[in-house]
């Protein structure tokens, strides 16, 4: 079940403080440097809370829900 | 203008922009307007119709190397009639190998101020700012004080001169040096060629297109067919540098063949090794494999490769691609705008293992190959990305190389340093 | 009877006044120094980094509310005249004026920091960083309070507690800014790209 959600990061902001993959590690990894990586295209409906404390825990304020999926990386702009 | 057999060049096609040839003096408003005539005017809403359906029938796309159709920008801008807008030209041409805009600019830059004031009187735009790489600002400034004098143009132009670096001339760089003087991307979306939330909307074009829509609004769409491939119509200019006798600016139909494009320099100058098509940010080729293509969209696609901003290089036998493409890198590492994480320290950490394969120490191509996929798509442009397809496509063509190096040879006679890199002297 | 039980009672208050001043210099201690420490990313072994940030949250809030009480009861008191107004605006009361001034104005820096938190994610990132910036000064500013509006810290050991605070939030401020933000690579002058003049083969 999926919530029809995707979390996007803002990569100007991001600063690699890494709390996002703490706290949502079935969404969220780390790559080689230390910056997030959306491993998923929808935010499940069951982990939709926590997706949201952590894009309000944010330092940077660099994570955000926003509605729909994730575009293929072929389609992004 | 003569159509001839198949895979011949037009004499008539390649002076369009540059009519006198690229190494032309600079036109002055009475040269311009005796070669070209005036500039039709544009204001009117049915001409303004009239003209957008011309443009869309040219198919004139971007000459900045993303090629994206210049009709439906400008339609799309149109639309937000009545705000504060303003037309960009982008003649900042960051890339070191790249020179048409600066050829485009110094020779003809009344063309170029045509087709930004046509522009504006097309979206209703309030002002014109063309944005030049340093080495040309005073000639395009001359040719706008000289517009100004005359009282030529409807909206006010100016002339800018860019900020140094690769990423200064990326499209969002731009604007942002142009309203805030800082030359770095805004990230996605791009706020271009359409109306921006609450920012003040922009129609950023590359120097190139701006000439060719000059060109258009005088001859019409008919006229801009005549020469070019079917989907792909129209002129362009390029850059042939590298292992070619005669180095320099060409303008070719869009769809000659890449043999063509060498013939034009007059032929290579050593035998070939590879091709660097597109620019620093394009795709590394066998000759082989990409001298018989046409030099077009469609028909660079067979090898994974697209004209990008017409940049051509060709690098003899006797030097070592593996030893370019780490330069390249780093070069390109050194040029983020130091905004995105994992451009940073990515592309740094991927030159690092390139130049460790350049000098035959060990290195992990597959550590490599992840991290060209982990950068893709994570920055605020496409820095990241443009990088990780040319190393991508290096680690292809010169696989036998790598295998060489990790034995510790190198198939290499020449100096390291074919192509240019500001700050380092080109061997 | 009334006033032994009105004494009582304001010496109650009194007690709870100063008794409540200095929990609260110590938690706004570690209230500082757990914000520093997530700013640092420095943690205890095995705890993650938002449980830090998560623990300074709390906490402040927890102050927030000591906070509250400390200032109920200093009103409250009938020895002293404070007034209303002087819990908001610096340096209004009557008594003490530079004493209470003080903690109003530390009051005030934290409840701007409680607000712009709060209303963080529609302030944007620039205008909350700003003023928590600012929080740094609540520190200083109350400790001045507490020496001067509080006679039990200048002496014992409460002396040692408020001294001892005060030197960890020093330390602590020291070695953020001594750490910094990592490093790009090549970020040394003279390894960025530098616009230098070029020498290309001539363009024609």
């Amino acid at each position: 079940m999926t919530s029809g959600l995707r979390l996007t990061v803002n990569p100007i902001a991001c600063d690699g403080r890494g709390f996002c993959a703490e706290l949502l590690p079935e969404l969220i990894t780390l790559d080689d440097w230390g910056f997030p990586l959306v491993g998923i295209r929808e935010v499940p409906t069951a982990l939709r809370g926590e997706a949201a404390a952590a894009v309000q825990l944010c330092p940077r304020l660099a994570l955000r829900l926003e509605p729909g999926p994730h575009p293929a990386p072929r389609d992004r702009h | 203008m003569r159509r001839q057999a198949a895979g011949q060049l037009i004499v008539g096609a390649r002076y369009r922009l540059l009519p006198g040839g690229p190494a032309a003096r600079s036109d002055s408003l009475d040269e311009h307007l005796a070669r070209h005539g005036l500039r039709p005017a544009c204001g009117d809403s049915r001409r303004r119709e009239e003209l957008f359906g011309e443009i869309e029938r040219a198919g004139l796309a971007g000459r900045g190397g993303a090629a994206f159709p210049t009709a439906a920008k400008l339609r799309a801008l149109a639309a937000a009639r009545g705000q504060r807008m303003a037309v960009i030209g982008n003649g900042v041409e960051g890339e070191p190998a790249s020179h048409k805009d600066k050829v485009l600019l110094a020779v003809a830059p009344h063309l170029v101020l045509d087709g930004a004031v046509g522009a504006a009187e097309l979206i209703g735009a309030r002002t014109a700012v063309i944005v030049t790489h340093r080495a040309v600002t005073g000639i395009v400034s001359r040719a706008a004080a000289e517009r100004r004098r005359a009282g030529w143009d409807p909206v006010p132009v100016r002339v800018l001169a860019a900020a140094d670096g690769f990423i200064a001339g990326e499209a969002s760089a731009v604007v942002n040096w142009s309203e805030r003087g800082r030359p770095a991307p805004t990230g996605r979306p791009a706020r271009l060629g359409g109306p921006g939330r609450g920012r003040r909307p922009a129609l950023v074009q590359n120097v190139e297109t701006l000439a060719h829509l000059a060109l258009i609004i005088r001859h019409g769409a008919d006229w801009f067919t005549s020469a070019g491939a079917p989907t792909e119509p129209g002129s362009m200019l390029i850059t042939l540098l590298g292992a070619v006798r005669r180095p320099g600016v060409y303008e070719i139909e869009i769809g000659t063949p890449v043999s063509g494009l060498l013939e034009l320099a007059g032929g290579p100058a050593a035998p070939l090794g590879a091709l660097l098509i597109g620019g620093y940010f394009g795709i590394w080729a066998e000759p082989d494999s990409a001298l018989p293509l046409p030099f077009s969209s469609a028909g660079l696609a067979a090898i994974g490769a697209n004209p990008g901003a017409g940049v051509v290089a060709a690098l003899p036998r006797t030097a070592c691609g593996l030893a370019e493409t780490a330069r390249i890198t780093r070069y390109l590492a050194r040029s983020s705008a130091g905004q995105c994480g994992p451009c940073i320290f990515g592309l740094d950490a991927i030159a690092g293992q390139l130049e460790r394969l350049a000098a035959g120490e060990r290195c992990d191509l597959a550590l490599v190959h992840r991290w060209l996929g982990d950068v893709t798509g994570r920055g605020a442009c496409r820095h990241p990305d443009g990088t990780a397809l040319m190393v991508g496509s290096a680690l292809r063509v010169f696989r036998a190389e790598a295998r060489l190096h990790s034995r510790g040879w190198c198939s290499a006679v020449g100096a390291a340093g074919v192509f240019p890199l500001p700050g380092q002297v080109v061997s | 009877m009334l006033s032994a039980a009105t004494v009582t009672g304001s010496q109650g208050l009194w007690f709870v006044s100063r008794g409540s001043g200095l929990v609260l210099l110590v938690l706004l201690t570690v209230v500082t120094v757990l914000g520093a420490a997530t700013r640092a990313g420095w943690t205890p072994r095995r705890w993650p980094r938002f449980a830090v940030a998560e623990l300074h949250r709390t906490l402040s809030l927890f102050a927030v509310a000591l906070l509250a009480l400390h200032v109920l009861t200093a009103l409250l008191d009938p020895y002293v005249t404070i007034g209303w107004a002087a819990t908001v605006i610096p340096f209004a009361s009557p008594y003490r004026r530079l004493a209470i001034g003080l903690g109003t104005l530390a009051a005030d820096l934290g409840a701007a920091v409680l607000l712009t938190s709060v209303l963080r994610s529609r302030l944007g990132l620039h205008w909350w960083r700003a003023v928590h910036w600012l929080g740094y000064l609540a520190w200083p500013v109350a400790f001045w309070h507490a020496l001067t509006a509080g006679g039990d810290i200048r002496r014992g050991w409460a002396a040692a507690v408020g001294w001892g605070c005060a030197t960890l939030v020093l330390a602590v401020i020291l070695a953020c800014l001594a750490s910094g933000r990592r490093r790009p690579p090549g970020a040394a002058q003279g390894e960025r790209e530098q616009p230098a003049a070029t020498r290309q083969g001539a363009w024609r």
